[in-house]
């Protein structure tokens, strides 16, 4: 219920106050609500649950995390 | 860690599915976990409930660490008198019902929705509540209900369009709302008697949402660590290294594994959709859980026009669940799914009797799909 997945803005439009996007995950395209993350562009991966963008993914995390992961076993007690 | 261009590479998921890595990284939890132990984990949300059976995490951790499946999965959790009162509204000649999917199959006392659809009442599955409003556009000579359920991940997207229909001034519009608050749930779960937790992986969607300060006080007054938690394989497996390191060491911090998506602050624009347009319920029922305050939201009066329990006449009749079912119990945990006594024999996906039976992250579903596969998989090596 809870799932979102991470998706690509292919491009913006607004119209009439609601910001809305074209959001490719995968081989799927959809049209999004980008109304709760105002800092997302084209090009930005959002996490999208029930047509609306809820979080934009940062990257510089993502490479953090993959590197935590990376290194697992290694540098930890 | 770049991304292998496959042909349907998913960037920011496949990453985090690395089987190299999590051969390390189960690794690293045989060690930290050792033999003297034993850990019981719960997993607050559904999602990930569906991502530990789905991947198999159970069959490649050690078996000192338990999972114990949470109640965030909305349509497990809703009553089945809620169920009821929204079929109720649907009676009407006038009326459209949008639900989720997830909705469908769900039992009522008279049947799921899907048995409504099928005996003639106007059903209609929608992905978003925004596709539920422009049913309203597209039908003006009707009433179209929106059926809303869902934890905060959902209930902003909800608020948000309340707003809009208010702002275009769409009348033949309102949401039957079931939107239910994930701490008061994990609060509940805490004080009751019969639960031993020994730390929690926290809910990554329902987090990007409220943020990570929500939970400081199950780390502070309850002494229980806790960490928020994405839903591929690594990042699941990433938490319970976390969550093991803690115990181990003797603390309890609130931690943000899925840092990527959940910033510690939440999402702002979020929570000021659902302050303008929710007020917290003074009681809501759970399913297995019973009567908690504050643990619900109800569309406030400013937008009363669009909440369908003052437009319309409401039954709410509490149903008690089927006796033979043991729903409550494995909801809090204190039974596994298998343990019920209708679990696989007259409770099973194609005929459910419970609602955890029928979304893909109900417990009950998701442990009788996984033990399927397995069974599957045993004989097809069997006979090779
Ligand atoms: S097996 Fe069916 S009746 Fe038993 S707890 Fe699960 S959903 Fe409820």
């Amino acid at each position: 219920m809870c799932l979102a997945i991470p998706g690509k803005i292919l491009d913006c439009e607004e119209a009439s106050g609601a910001r809305t996007a074209r959001v490719q995950f995968g081989g799927i395209v959809r049209q999004v609500s980008l109304d709760f993350v105002p800092e997302a562009g084209v090009g930005d991966y959002v996490v999208v649950h029930v047509g609306v963008a809820i979080s934009r993914v940062n990257r510089e995390e993502a490479e953090r995390t993959c590197q935590l992961l990376g290194a697992m076993g290694i540098t930890e007690d | 860690m770049p991304c292998r261009l496959k042909a349907n590479c998913m960037k920011f998921v496949d990453e985090f599915r690395e089987p190299a890595l999590i051969v390390k990284t189960v690794d690293e939890i045989r060690r930290l976990a050792g033999t003297t132990r034993h850990y019981r984990i719960m997993e607050v949300c559904g999602g990930h409930t569906y991502a530990i059976y789905r991947f198999g995490l159970k069959d490649i951790l050690p078996e000192n660490i338990e999972f114990i499946h949470g109640p965030g999965c909305p349509v497990c959790v809703l009553p089945m008198g809620r169920i009821d009162d929204g079929l109720s509204i649907a009676q009407r000649p006038d009326v459209i019902l949008a639900a989720f999917g997830d909705m469908m199959r769900v039992p009522g006392t008279q049947g799921s929705p899907l048995e409504h659809k099928a005996r003639g009442m106007d059903v209609r599955i929608v992905y978003s509540p925004s596709d539920a409003l422009k049913l309203a556009r597209l039908h003006p000579e009707k009433h179209v209900v929106f059926f809303a359920i869902g934890f905060e991940t959902t209930a902003p997207s909800t608020a948000l369009t309340v707003m809009r229909a208010k702002a275009e001034g769409i009348h033949n519009f309102s949401v039957f709302c079931n939107h239910v608050t994930i701490i008061p749930a994990m609060r509940a779960i805490l004080d009751s008697p019969d639960m031993r937790l020994d730390g929690f992986i926290g809910p990554g969607h329902v987090s990007t949402v409220i943020g990570c300060r929500p939970y400081e006080w199950i780390a502070q007054d309850q002494g229980k660590p806790i960490v928020v938690s994405g839903f591929e394989p690594l990042d699941m497996l990433q938490s319970i290294v976390m969550l093991l390191r803690q115990l181990n060491a003797g603390e309890c911090k609130v931690e943000n594994q899925y840092q990527r998506v959940v910033p510690w602050e939440g999402n702002r624009a979020a929570l000021r959709a659902m302050a303008e347009v929710f007020e917290l319920r003074p009681s809501f029922e759970w399913r297995g859980l019973g009567f908690i305050s504050q643990s619900a939201l109800m569309i406030n009066d400013k937008y009363a026009e669009w909440d369908a329990e003052k437009r319309f006449e409401l039954p709410g009749i509490r149903v008690t669940d089927p006796t033979a079912a043991q729903c409550g119990e494995v909801l809090k945990g204190v039974l596994k799914p298998h343990q019920c006594r209708l679990f696989g024999r007259e409770c099973t996906p194609e005929r459910p009797v419970g609602a955890l039976m029928v979304s893909s992250e109900g417990s009950c579903a998701a442990y009788h799909n996984y033990e399927h596969r397995k069974a599957a998989l045993t004989s097809l090596s069997a006979s090779a």
